[in-house]
């Protein structure tokens, strides 16, 4: 055998071994996820076949007489989760906007890393801000104005009405939202940069305003990236659990008022698993949420990935 | 180079006397710190093409965004000198932007397809400018389109996604929402280079029809289309313009020896 041909077997085989290496990466994410898919639903499946469909439909959770049921908290996470989203898209757009397209020199870079860096602060750290500072806001301030502007009027009445505590489905949202936008609007601007610059010049060439340009250019043209970015802000509320935990109030009650305490499927997993016994009906229910959170997370995964697909 | 070469031709040249659409004066332009036109003095008579030819960097695409005012887009970019147009200086800080850009149109390299339906690319434009109703919308955008030779081909799928037209297409289709908001002047900045030669040679079939009624700038890297397309013809070299004269004239006799050199290819 020639060296060369010698030297090419050993690189060969050298190849043969990375490419192993490299499916057995790949292999591990599936396995991984399987995993976790099964852990929770074997985990849940107690709970799951003990309650049935009252389980999804009852907010009855009780250690005492061992009765489990998720609404209180799956209500908690979908309400937070929205109130957070309606907050922190029309921010996160506006901002990334404005840093693309209008702002100019220092400033706008200026802003753009502090965007980034607070993007990257620890949720814990929005959890004590909430606690030290949202949650006595809104007792001392919001609530008793909403109390007694809103007591009387029909619908909004409830909706606004709660014990003056502060914590509660708004408290949450408002700092889930805060915690979200610049996550959103670091990824927005990567999108909305990437809007060719002779797309826009061709719009503001036919005399396009900034209104117009944004409306009927940027947003279809980025619109597969915006959904993006919003599914993984989505994903982030959805699954926060401390920050969420401190100002949610962790009552697990169903109802309309949007200032009472509740509570999340994080939170209250958070706070039972620790102290839920092996084997317990109360373990499996939180092993359920969990499954469920799971769930919920790859729904909107999927959902964003049919809203995507519609371009074409 | 002396600096004789340098001082700008004549700008009324030799031709009977014209409207013209667009009287520049020294023009001096910067990309922050860098000088990029120095005392461009140049006309662009009505009705006419007026090719703009010279090696990259030489100004000339820079001259040509001066005339929609689209460098104001970019912080740092600034012009200096005078440009008429339609009796007001467009350097003004007073200037409408928008409505200079609906009568001042551009056309880029390549495509530039908004991402709607065909329909909604013609219409777009129009829609800023004018309020017209649905039948006199389709009739724009027929005219239009069958202006620039592609009614024929899309006529069946106006509701289709203008991204799936071919190159030459979507080009066509950027000039026909060019010119839907009748604009007097047309701003092409080598509108042919990104595409084949059949789609090329109908683009430059379409110059020749279009100038009976608009002004034409175009910048072009290729010789004989300026020589096909253009009645007039200026040089730029180094950000300054050497020589304007009739493309007739460019091309056979030129004044200056760097025309000769660059047209004849010998340009280092």
């Amino acid at each position: 055998m020639t060296p060369v041909l010698r030297s090419s077997h050993r690189r060969a085989g050298f190849d043969t071994v990375f490419h192993g290496l490299l499916l057995l990466c790949s292999l591990l994410v599936l396995a991984m996820l399987g995993g976790l898919i099964l852990l929770m639903a074997t985990g849940g499946w107690q709970a799951f076949t003990r309650f049935g469909l009252s389980f999804f439909t009852t907010s009855a959770w009780n250690p005492v007489k061992d009765v489990y049921g998720i609404l209180a908290p799956l209500l908690g996470t979908l309400v937070s989760t929205l109130i957070a989203m309606l907050i922190a898209v029309p921010m996160a757009f506006g901002t990334a906007f404005w840093l693309t397209y209008i702002a100019s020199g220092r400033f706008s870079s200026i802003v753009g890393t502090t965007i980034q860096l607070l993007a990257a602060v620890p949720s814990i750290i929005f959890g004590m801000w909430g606690f030290q500072t949202i949650v006595p806001f809104i007792a001392r301030d919001v609530q008793p104005f909403l109390n007694h502007h809103f007591r009387h009027v029909p619908v909004l009445g409830p909706v606004f009405s709660g014990p003056p505590v502060g914590t509660g489905l708004v408290t949450a949202g408002i700092i889930l939202a805060v915690m979200i936008a610049p996550f959103i609007t670091a990824v927005m601007v990567d999108v909305f940069g990437a809007v060719p610059p002779m797309l826009r010049e061709s719009a503001y060439g036919l005399g396009a305003t900034r209104w117009e340009m944004m409306r009927k250019i940027v947003v279809p043209w980025s619109r597969n990236g915006m959904i993006g970015a919003v599914v993984l802000g989505m994903g982030r509320a959805l699954g926060e659990t401390m920050a969420v935990t401190f100002i949610i109030g962790n009552v697990t009650t169903v109802g309309w008022s949007l200032f009472a305490p509740r509570s999340t499927v994080a939170s209250l997993i958070a706070l039972q698993f620790p102290e839920s016994p092996e084997g317990s009906l109360r373990l499996s229910s939180l092993m359920a949420l969990g499954f469920i959170l799971m769930l919920l997370s790859c729904v909107s995964l999927v959902l964003a990935r049919c809203l995507r697909g519609k371009r074409q | 180079m002396t600096s004789a070469s340098m001082s700008p031709a004549s700008p009324s040249g030799r031709e009977p006397a014209q409207d013209v659409a667009l009287a520049v004066r020294d023009l001096n332009f910067h990309y922050g710190t860098h000088h990029a036109l120095h005392g461009i003095s140049l006309d662009f008579p009505a009705r006419c093409v007026t090719a703009m030819i010279g090696p990259s960097g030489c100004g000339k695409s820079t001259l040509l965004r001066v005339f929609n005012k689209i460098y104001a887009l970019y912080p740092g970019q600034r012009a200096t000198g005078e440009v008429m147009f339609d009796g007001r200086n467009i350097l003004d800080d007073s200037i409408n932007l928008d409505m200079l850009r609906s009568r001042i149109g551009m056309v880029f390299q390549k495509p530039t397809p908004f991402p709607m339906s065909i329909y909604d690319n013609i219409a777009f434009g129009v829609r800023l400018h004018e309020k017209l109703n649905r039948t006199e919308m389709d009739e724009r955008v027929q005219d239009v389109l069958t202006r620039v030779a592609l009614w024929n081909e899309v006529r069946d799928r106006l509701n289709a996604p203008a991204t799936g037209l071919s190159g030459g297409q979507q080009q066509r289709l950027c000039i026909a929402r060019s010119i839907a908001t009748r604009p007097e002047v047309l701003l092409l900045d080598e509108p042919t280079s990104a595409l084949d030669p059949i789609s090329t040679a109908r683009i430059e079939e379409l110059l020749d029809e279009l100038k009976e009624e608009f002004t034409i700038a175009i910048v072009t890297h290729n010789m004989q289309q300026a020589a096909r397309c253009a009645d007039r013809v200026a040089f730029f070299y180094l950000g300054r313009l050497v020589e304007v004269d009739t493309a007739d004239r460019i091309f056979t006799n030129p004044r200056e020896k760097q025309t000769q050199d660059y047209i004849t290819g010998r340009f280092g």
